[in-house]
């Protein structure tokens, strides 16, 4: 089992670099493209990187590491970017992160929710700054956003997860 | 496919003709703010409903068709049209008739009004203040002072279409520059004396010339598409709304600096941004607007796209430089100034997407017409995101030189609390806050810099009382202190060092002596750091204590934020009088510190209470009481 699971990332890394130059400046496309598919960079995989691009493995963790978008540990399912963003701030994103990080029970310092279902980061302006306070959760944009109003959408968002949850399982 | 400046005007005529055979074209705006209040619904109802009427045509039809109709109606999704908060606005051409806040199923109404030539009163923009109806969108104080040059299509086109940007006379700018010699474009920027849009105020032509005289086949362009300070989406905009005028502009840049291979570089929060630009590029190289013998010229250029990946460092020229090469974005000493060594060491020019969108205006229009806007020493506009506490937010241009009291009050309509001003934040992390007495400053890249603010990019942050000067510059120092790459001792500790300061005070435990460390820290940083980041940081910290220094002293001496913005020093209460036990704070806090039994007022636990204020908007009795 974890040796397929090996195989299918190597296949997945190939794949990727055969879409870009052998060279060091296809470094952090091929990274996005991990990320995207993985939601999150596997240290296996930073090794295949670097040697597929040719450079070494301490410049590969460097740069995934520098980047704010790249992330060594699984995203959840739904990523929720509350806007910190200058106007978002004066409006009042702080209560609405803070009511967010408790409503998915985070735990201390971590990103992502025990469940893996949700990753709460804050992100510096998402460009609507007329209806801060803003979220983003995955790629939809909520504008005037209040705890209450988060807290509705997130049981939303949960029902829908049992509800296919049980789909699953009574299809299997 | 175009070959000549001759194919360029007859494309112009002939998409021009075809749109006035249409009745009317109806607008829908598509930017950030709209999509957010639903303006996509807004279209997709417009076009079942015209549909069903039997009245819809496209820009297609007309143009294969040229027997004049003037029944059809034609819909299309714009950029950002300005005026967000307003939205969803829709416009209807060739009138300029500007509809705000339409909701889908207002679309029947208006379209009933289109086809028969009339007004919808009911979604016309009414002033707050004045009572006044306006029909047309170009009366409205909102745009009535505004002058759009690197905006001029950006809400007025449909930006995935490379015929629509060629109709408003796009790629002529191109067309004209190709046919003069490289060192006449430049000569012609020069004296438009265009300056970059990027923050820095510096001089176009002046960088392309240096790069120009550099030696080798080998030389770049960058397309600055960074735009990392919170607050500002003006690029954004530009990308998302007209992206031809940036493709337009890097190839008159690349044949002015004899560059053959051009990056734009986009902010990974901006997926759309990126969408957009791939898709120009793919089209103005299927029209022979880019690749090989550009309008039979032999000039050849190419772009290519590259994603940033979240580092607001990476704005500045030399990380990014890093950031393309594949390496951390951390900037490295200048000189040598990238146009003499930059990209893989190659001569190379970076320009952000602002000056690059004036570009294709100036080759096409003349550096004297140009020179007409703006003042003598910053010709030409400025685009602003104008946001926070003012009636009106939104996307704005205007003539530089404009004072910031005429952008508040005339274009903003004043504050959206209704009360007084305190202060303006513009430029973001690398700018400062300008209080209510500086506010007839004209706003040019030198006037500012002569009371501790720039420019910057753009972002325009108006502050009513309610904001605490004190926790906005900790907000800054923050943003700053985790962006700073690390490189310079300075910037990564002396940052850290005026943060924690920050913290201490906002918490009520500053000390007087504190003030001046901040003054040393923030001189010492700006001296011991090698870029931009560093060198402005302490711009917000500097420019509050010099202007708002009495709200510092009051969160040390009286352990009392005047604002009643900072948490620490509030103090929630609940009134037992007014308290039913209902319990929804209870559920609401996210600290467990509100405790009690249901059906008897509760009470909030002073040590656990977070001082979040969530159960004051969670109350219906109102019976929390928050003391300053
Ligand atoms: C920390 C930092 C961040 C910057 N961010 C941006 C940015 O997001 N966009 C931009 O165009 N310029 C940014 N700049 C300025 C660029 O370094 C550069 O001056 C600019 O892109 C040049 O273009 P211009 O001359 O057309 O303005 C930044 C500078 C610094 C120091
Ligand atoms: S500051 Fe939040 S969207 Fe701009």
């Amino acid at each position: 089992m974890l040796a397929a699971a090996a195989v299918e990332m190597h296949e997945l890394v190939s794949r990727i670099l055969a879409r870009h130059k052998k060279d060091p400046s296809s470094l952090i496309p091929v990274l996005q493209d991990l990320q995207d598919e993985l939601r999150y960079l596997p240290k296996d995989c930073l090794t295949m990187v670097a040697h597929g691009l040719g450079i070494s493995p301490a410049t590969v963790y460097g740069v995934a590491t520098f980047y704010a978008q790249f992330s060594l540990e699984p995203k959840g399912k739904y990523v929720i970017r509350i806007c910190d963003g200058t106007a978002c701030h004066v409006r009042g994103s702080s209560p609405l992160y803070q009511a967010i990080c408790k409503r998915v029970q985070l735990e201390d310092g971590r990103a992502t929710s025990a469940n893996g279902l949700f990753t709460v980061e804050t992100v510096a302006c998402l460009g609507a700054c007329v209806l801060a306070p803003v979220a983003m959760i995955n790629d939809k944009v909520y504008g005037q956003m209040t705890p209450e109003a988060i807290n509705i959408i997130l049981d939303e968002l949960e029902k829908e997860e049992e509800a296919s949850d049980h789909i699953c399982k009574t299809a299997s | 496919m175009i070959t000549s400046a001759r194919q360029l005007a007859d494309w112009e005529q002939k998409y021009k003709l075809a749109l006035a055979r249409a009745a009317a074209q109806i607008v829908v705006c598509a930017g950030p703010g709209c999509a957010a209040s639903g303006s996509k619904a807004v279209y997709e109802r417009l076009k079942e409903e015209l549909m069903r009427r039997g009245s819809h045509v496209t820009v297609d039809y007309l143009l294969e068709n040229g027997t004049p109709s003037t029944s059809g109606v034609v819909a299309l999704e714009s950029g950002c049209q300005g005026f967000c908060q307003k939205g969803p606005l829709v416009r209807v051409e060739p009138e300029g008739i500007l509809y705000t806040k339409v909701q889908p199923e207002d679309v029947p109404e208006l379209l009933d009004a289109v086809l028969q030539g009339t007004v919808l009163e009911r979604l016309l923009y009414h002033d707050p203040s004045t009572g006044q109806v306006y029909t047309n969108e170009k009366d409205i104080p909102f745009y009535r002072d505004q002058i759009r040059i690197a905006l001029q299509n950006c809400g007025a086109i449909d930006p995935e279409d490379i015929r629509a940007y060629i109709a408003r006379g796009g790629y002529q700018g191109l067309a004209r520059a190709l046919a003069m010699d490289s060192s006449a474009v430049i000569a012609e920027l020069e004296q438009a004396h265009l300056r970059g849009r990027g923050g820095g105020g510096f001089p176009a032509a002046r960088k392309w010339a240096i790069a120009a005289a550099q030696e080798g086949p080998e030389k770049y362009l960058i397309c600055n598409g960074d735009e990392g300070d919170p607050g500002a989406f003006m690029d954004r905009s530009i990308m998302e709304g007209d992206p031809h005028s940036v493709i337009e502009g890097m190839v008159i840049a690349g044949y002015a600096i004899g560059a053959s291979q051009g990056f734009i570089y986009v902010r990974a929060e901006y997926p759309l941004a990126v969408q957009r630009m791939q898709k120009a590029v793919r089209a103005a190289n299927e029209w022979g607007l880019l690749g090989e013998n550009i309008l039979d010229s032999g000039f050849a250029f190419q772009i290519a796209i590259k994603q940033g990946a979240g580092a607001f460092v990476c704005g500045e020229e030399t990380a990014l430089i890093a950031s393309i090469e594949g390496q951390r974005g951390m900037p490295r000493p200048k000189p040598p100034f990238p146009s003499v060594a930059g990209l893989w060491k190659k001569p190379t020019v970076i320009n952000n997407v602002e000056t690059l969108a004036n570009v294709p205006r100036v080759l096409r229009q003349g550096a004297q017409w140009f020179r007409k806007v703006g003042t003598s020493a910053s010709p030409g506009t400025k685009t602003f995101a104008l946001a926070g506490d003012v009636a009106n937010t939104g996307l704005i241009e205007v003539p530089m030189g404009l004072s910031i009291r005429d952008i508040v009050y005339k274009i903003g309509g004043g504050l959206r609390s209704g009360g007084e001003l305190k202060a303006v934040q513009i430029g973001g992390p690398s700018g400062g806050c300008l209080p209510s007495e500086l506010l007839d400053i004209p706003l040019d890249f030198d006037s500012l810099q002569g009371v501790g603010a720039m420019i910057g990019s753009g972002g325009l942050v108006v502050m009513g009382q309610n904001t605490c000067m004190v926790e906005v510059a900790r907000f800054f120092m923050q943003f700053i202190q985790a962006e700073s790459c690390g490189k310079c001792v300075f910037c990564r500790e002396g940052t850290l060092q005026m943060l924690e300061i920050l913290e201490k005070i906002t918490k009520g435990h500053g000390t007087l002596a504190d003030l001046d460390s901040l003054t040393e820290l923030g001189q010492a940083i700006k001296l011991g750091s090698l870029c931009g980041l560093g060198k402005s940081a302490p711009n917000p910290v500097l420019s509050t204590l010099e202007h708002f220094r009495s709200e510092y002293i009051a969160h040390i001496v009286e352990k009392r934020c005047p604002a009643g913005q900072c948490q620490a020093l509030r103090r929630y209460t609940i009134d037992p009088g007014r308290c039913r036990g209902c319990s929804r704070c209870v559920r609401t806090c996210p600290a467990e510190a509100i405790a009690g039994t249901a059906g008897r007022p509760y009470v909030i636990d002073q040590t656990k209470c977070l001082r979040c204020g969530a159960c004051v908007d969670s109350c219906k009795f109102q019976a929390i009481e928050v003391t300053a």
